[in-house]
């Protein structure tokens, strides 16, 4: 089963829930946790699991071949993203604005724009105990995120039994890397915080969930800060509220240095156990 | 010598637009006799992505020599552009193209 913790804001507490509940289900049996926040994947800064496997991934761009090449310059107007562009007697391919889409190249009437692979990021794999943790993390300078968080699902998808849990970590945001995430998971938690700016950004996601047609829930994190308008929200629009984590210094102090916290602070634990027995039940 | 100025409006009365993909219009200036060409970008404004490369491409069919912008282009187009043998000159945005010409010959725009 595939469970999506997400966010409208960034910064309300997707890793640190990921990697406490991934954890905590290993304890008990096998897991997966994968972190799909490509651009800044930080759950390996909580789970220290030894290093399994390193895949280079690559998406296609065209090459072009200038021998073949009759310069009709069909492949430019074939674009719908000008990554393609012809100046005088060259075709110039701007990777960063390719999609991938293959139009330039299964069009073009000389066969003078292959697909090659273009490196775009790394996926690896890491094993701790029952917990398979999977990260990918995107080049520098790489600009779309969606391209690898579809492969690495399609990773997981092929390497791992979808009767286990599979935490994905999201990417923050409303944005397609969200959408590539969310798309075919079971179930979303949706972590805010109690705040004007958590709201705001919670009611953008719960936008996105419902047109995705996805069944969701809300935490609601470092309760206690802030206000009583998310709370509020989601008695009104029927929003179902699977935990409350407090606020608290200890786990602010943990966090700091890189530890989880289920096993520490006992108010955090409550709340694992909470959202277990959610997860279980749905 | 052929200068080409991303601007605001189709003449040589208008003002640098500081931007080079999303300009809606170039203006070229030739110095030797004093006519201008102008090329409509005014299409820049539907592109959702890559309009800096596609206004390269059209700043392509004409053989300028010094372009004169505003903020400079973005990495795609300053790519397409190193390509044109362009020197590109930064920082007239939205001067009145006449003084983006008097600073241009008294060098104090900056080279991108």
């Amino acid at each position: 089963m595939k469970i999506a913790i997400a966010s409208g804001k960034g910064g309300t507490g997707k890793t640190t829930i990921s990697t406490n509940l991934a954890h905590y289900l290993s304890q008990k049996e096998q897991t997966v946790l994968v972190d799909l926040d490509v651009e800044e994947p930080n759950s390996a800064l909580f789970i220290k699991g030894k290093l399994d496997k390193v895949y280079i991934k690559t998406r296609k761009v065209p090459f072009w071949e200038q021998q073949t090449c009759v310069l009709c310059g069909d492949c430019v107007s074939n674009c719908n993203f000008n990554a393609v562009t012809k100046l005088r007697n060259e075709i110039i391919i701007s990777p960063q604005l390719c999609h991938s889409c293959y139009a330039c190249s299964e069009l073009c009437s000389s066969n003078s724009l292959p697909m090659i692979g273009l490196p775009m990021g790394v996926l690896q794999t890491f094993k701790l105990d029952n917990l398979f943790f999977i990260e990918s993390k995107l080049d520098i300078g790489e600009e779309m995120a969606v391209p690898l968080i579809a492969q690495t699902k399609e990773f997981v998808n092929q390497n791992y039994e979808n009767n286990i849990f599979q935490i994905y970590d999201s990417p923050p945001g409303t944005a397609c890397p969200v959408i590539e995430t969310l798309k075919d998971v079971d179930f979303v938690l949706l972590v805010t915080e109690p705040t004007p700016f958590g709201l705001n950004d919670l009611k953008l996601a719960v936008e996105t969930v419902r047109e995705l047609k996805k069944d969701f829930a809300v935490i609601i994190n470092r309760d206690g800060v802030g206000d009583n308008e998310v709370e509020k929200y989601c008695n009104d629009e029927n929003i179902e509220i699977a935990a409350k984590f407090p606020n608290s210094r200890k786990v602010a102090q943990l966090y700091s240095s890189g530890e989880l916290l289920y096993n520490k602070v006992p108010e955090f634990y409550e709340q694992i156990l909470v959202l277990e027995k959610k997860l279980k039940s749905i | 010598m052929k200068i080409a100025f991303t601007s605001k409006g189709n003449d040589l009365d208008a003002q640098v637009d500081a931007r080079f993909g999303r300009c809606p219009f170039i203006v070229i200036l030739n110095t030797d006799d004093k006519s201008f060409e102008v090329i409509d970008n005014q299409s820049s404004a539907d592109e959702a992505h890559g309009a800096g490369p596609k206004t390269a491409q059209k700043l392509s069919e004409y053989d300028c020599n010094v372009l004169i912008t505003g903020n400079g282009p973005g990495g795609n187009a300053a790519t397409l552009l190193e390509k044109l043998n362009i020197d590109i000159y930064i920082g007239a945005g939205d001067m009145l193209i006449d003084d983006a010409l008097n600073a241009f010959n008294s060098n104090s725009l900056k080279k991108f």
